[in-house]
């Protein structure tokens, strides 16, 4: 918590950020290139679904980051309500795009992947209704951010909807337990450990790992937009006043 | 196209999907930042930071 409340000074926050991401960007890349390496070259053809188990190598990491995202927007819901960290709305209006960009792939890779295996691009079953729900709960963040002009506001109103909106992520989860489902249940994160063959299991651990690490680059690159569009937004406020205040000495 | 199987299409259009949405992510996300710096650039030459402390690296 002591560091969370160090990083809410601005300018400390600029500073990192700035060391941190030429890491983040270049073991993002390392990873990413090892891992579709192994996808397309080492992992082998599944023997029921054949090619098309190269579709799971980003649909997967999508679907995870797109749940961590909106996990990670909760968390800062609380610190703009709880907390009155100010970072916090930076943050999770930083973040709203990027989940939802992850969520918007994990429908379209997942449709593409159904159509050969299932005979249908969609269907409405339980979790893929849940994800689209989740991307249209991202879409109403990103809209309600944009129509009240004061960020503070704003991020207080985005704060308790995010919250309500969070009671979806279980149910994205456990809907394949809970309801029957065309989508299969969970072959990774497991109580009886993974069912899929290490040959396949690692490149899909090595992207996820990844697409985490260019999602949250992604995601301090728009911090520090967010943060230079408020000081901006104040500078301009100030320039202003200053120049009303320069008008009223000339006409004096 | 051969290499993929019988539904190369379906796995190529994905890995397409991909790299538009994430391409267009990075892309929207750099020219903002870019934009917000230059907007603070030209505020903080104008003398506009002064009143209000050290500028942001």
């Amino acid at each position: 918590m002591a560091s969370l409340i160090e990083l809410a000074n601005p300018t400390r926050f600029m500073r990192l950020s700035s060391r941190l991401l030429p890491w983040f960007v270049g073991a993002a890349a390392l990873l990413l290139a090892v891992g579709f390496y192994l996808a397309f070259f080492v992992a082998p053809a599944d023997y029921q679904q054949g090619e098309t188990i190269r579709i799971m190598f980003v649909h997967v990491p999508a679907a995870w980051l797109a749940l961590m995202f909106y996990s990670m927007m909760a968390v800062s819901a609380l610190g703009t309500l709880v907390w009155r960290h100010p970072l916090a709305d930076v943050a999770q209006k930083a973040a709203a795009p990027i989940g939802a960009c992850f969520a918007l792939i994990c429908l379209i890779t997942g449709a593409l992947w159904g159509k050969p295996m299932w005979g249908t691009y969609w269907v409405w079953d339980a979790r893929l209704t849940s994800v689209l729900v989740l991307f249209l709960i991202y879409l109403g963040i990103m809209a309600l951010w944009r129509t009240l002009d004061d960020p503070s506001r704003a991020g207080r109103a985005v704060a308790i909807l995010t919250l309500v909106g969070f009671v979806n992520v279980p149910i994205i989860k456990f809907s394949v337990d809970w309801w029957n489902t065309l989508h299969q249940p969970a072959s990774v994160f497991r109580a009886g450990g993974p069912t899929i063959h290490p040959a396949m299991l690692w490149p899909l651990l090595i992207l996820a790992v990844g697409f985490t690490l260019l999602a949250l680059a992604l995601h301090l690159v728009a911090m520090r937009a967010e943060i230079m569009r408020r000081r901006v937004r104040t500078l301009t406020i100030f320039e202003a006043e200053r120049l009303d205040r320069l008008a009223a000495e000339v006409a004096i | 196209m051969s290499a993929f199987g019988p539904h190369a299409g379906y796995i190529l259009t994905a890995y397409a999907s991909v790299v538009m949405i994430l391409g267009g992510l990075i892309l929207m996300t750099w020219r903002d930042h870019r934009a917000q710096r230059l907007a603070l650039d030209a505020l903080e030459q104008r003398g506009a930071g002064r009143r209000s402390g050290k500028a942001l690296s």
